[in-house]
């Protein structure tokens, strides 16, 4: 017997604006995806009964949708709506609810929506996520130890993630770059990646450091722009206009706190939680997943989602990826859109747009094989994890 | 660039639950909370335990002692405050009661620094309160 949840629901619309230094408000990117997403859907504003809501960063620093984007919309008696956050693991999160509410009979046709602007005109990239100007001149409290410290934004902790995996597992800066070699080659073949000039690994080298042992070649391209999906029952998806993407699988993993005494949160994700949960559902194995879409604002993410998710053992994810087999041609194709480092930082929306592409076989020149689709969404310093196993095969 | 040698840094200011621990650091101590109930240390100052939930607690002094967690170096001038610093050497403290500090290594290059390596307390001192910092201990 299946899981009850398995191939219940599926992926019916997808809509994208353009991504990059596109100055528009975050509702009047949130509007544009969500029309665009719901007449590639085939379906009118008035079909759609549940609406779920993900801002990025300018959720926490001003100017994010929030539940007045129902509003903006101008969607009138919903039977769902929510303003979720499970920071980068919401997108796969706000799929598994539209899911669990499809099965529930609350609500037929769900969009689930994200958009962000982070980017300023004239402004600095990570000064959006370095929060420094958001800084007091004197924090409060023992939360000022690490700013003090000059701790500033993710790269900060993602960096020391990395430098302990490297110290622990001798990982290397080649095994990093050809992460991001593999990921800017499918970028070359993708029409919406912003980066599509090839890259060597000693261009990978020669980029400039960010936060040792990070090179801004291992981080991700913060973006403004909106991606909207519509999750429909899959007995009416298969009538629908796009091929139907089923959600076979789904799982989270959230080990918390960071700097909690004890955790190993710099090498074990909650991927490894959301990987039972996620495969046990799907009734699948890493064996069985013909691509991968992982969350990637950092080469290392990749390299440790692949570890914990059980393609390789603990330790082995440099050795696993070095030899290019996430790029095109390789045995296990990643991020096969270019993803966060070479395309677009849209949050859990990289990953899931690009598993949508791929799972309807729209990927043109990069379409991967196409079975069973991971897809992975991260978020806080490795402390939120949500899965979805995809797939055009509903059974 | 004015500004970048004028701001001051952001140092932290003590509020209700913080204000023994910064007390403390002007006399060269490092307090942790340690739970009356499970023994168990916490930090940062926090009024329940994140192991028991217990809101029992006293303040108890650090041996000092730690090993380096993990270590990276700061590239980027996020704050004004740090630009002549750059690159500098951050590092999170295991302490040898459990907790983790975000800190910097004084005494040694970045690229001197180890994951594992055995560290020691050092103060920075500042007008109201006292940063803790680390030095190797090999």
């Amino acid at each position: 017997m299946g899981h009850p949840l398995r191939g219940v629901a599926a992926i019916s619309g997808l809509g994208m604006t353009p991504m990059g230094r596109i100055y528009k408000s975050a509702n009047e990117l949130a509007a544009d995806a969500v029309r665009d997403a719901i007449a590639d859907a085939g379906l009118k504003k008035d079909d759609i009964d549940g609406l779920l809501i993900n801002p990025g960063i300018t959720g926490f620093t001003g100017g994010g949708i929030n539940l007045g984007l129902q509003n903006y919309l101008g969607m009138a008696d919903l039977r769902l709506l929510n303003h979720m956050n499970g920071a980068g693991s919401t997108a796969a999160q706000m799929v598994q609810y539209a899911t669990m509410a499809i099965n529930a009979g609350m609500a037929k046709h769900v969009v689930c929506v994200f958009a962000d602007t982070p980017l300023k005109d004239g402004s600095r990239t990570g000064a959006a996520y370095g929060g420094a100007n958001r800084l007091p001149p004197r924090p409060k409290g023992m939360a000022g130890l690490a700013p003090a410290a000059g701790f500033f934004g993710p790269n900060t902790q993602y960096a020391l993630a990395t430098s302990r995996h490297m110290a622990l597992y001798g990982t290397t800066h080649d095994q990093l770059g050809a992460i991001a070699v593999a990921q800017r080659q499918w970028a070359t073949q993708n029409p919406q990646a912003q980066m599509r000039e090839p890259i060597t690994l000693e261009d990978y080298h020669n980029s400039r450091w960010i936060v040792e042992p990070l090179h801004l070649l291992d981080c991700c391209l913060v973006s403004n722009g909106a991606i909207a999906v519509v999750v429909s029952p899959a007995d009416i998806a298969k009538d629908m206009a796009q091929p139907p993407v089923y959600i076979k699988g789904m799982g989270q993993g959230h080990p918390g706190d960071f700097s909690r005494a004890g955790s190993d949160w710099e090498t074990e994700t909650g991927a490894k939680i959301a990987a039972k949960t996620a495969f046990s559902m799907a009734g699948a194995g890493p064996d069985d997943i013909s691509s991968c879409q992982l969350y990637d604002c950092y080469t290392y993410t990749v390299l440790v989602t692949l570890e914990d998710y059980g393609f390789c053992k603990k330790g082995e994810g440099g050795p696993f990826v070095e030899d290019g087999k996430l790029g095109p041609g390789g045995s296990l194709p990643t991020n096969t859109g270019g993803g966060e480092l070479s395309a677009y930082y849209m949050w859990g929306m990289t990953p899931l747009s690009e598993a949508v592409i791929q799972g309807r076989g729209h990927g043109g020149e990069r379409q991967a094989k196409n079975d069973l689709i991971l897809c992975t969404g991260n978020g806080g310093s490795l402390s939120y994890h949500a899965a979805l196993i995809l797939s055009p095969h509903r059974n | 660039m004015t500004e970048a040698t004028t701001a001051p840094k952001p140092i932290p200011e003590p509020d209700e639950t913080s204000e023994p621990f910064w007390k403390a650091t002007l006399e060269g101590k490092l307090l942790l909370m340690k739970c009356s109930d499970c023994g168990g240390f916490r930090l940062p100052s926090r009024q329940h335990c994140d192991r028991c939930l217990s809101a029992k607690f006293e303040w108890t002094p650090a041996s000092g002692r730690g090993t380096v967690r993990s270590f990276g170096r700061m590239h980027q001038v996020y704050h004004p405050a740090f630009a002549e610093e750059v690159p500098y050497t951050l590092a999170i403290v295991e302490l040898e009661e459990g907790p983790r500090l975000p800190t910097n290594i004084v005494d040694l290059d970045g690229r001197e620094v180890r994951v594992d390596m055995p560290v020691e307390l050092t103060w920075e001192r500042h007008e109201d309160v006292a940063l803790p910092k680390f030095r190797s201990r090999d």
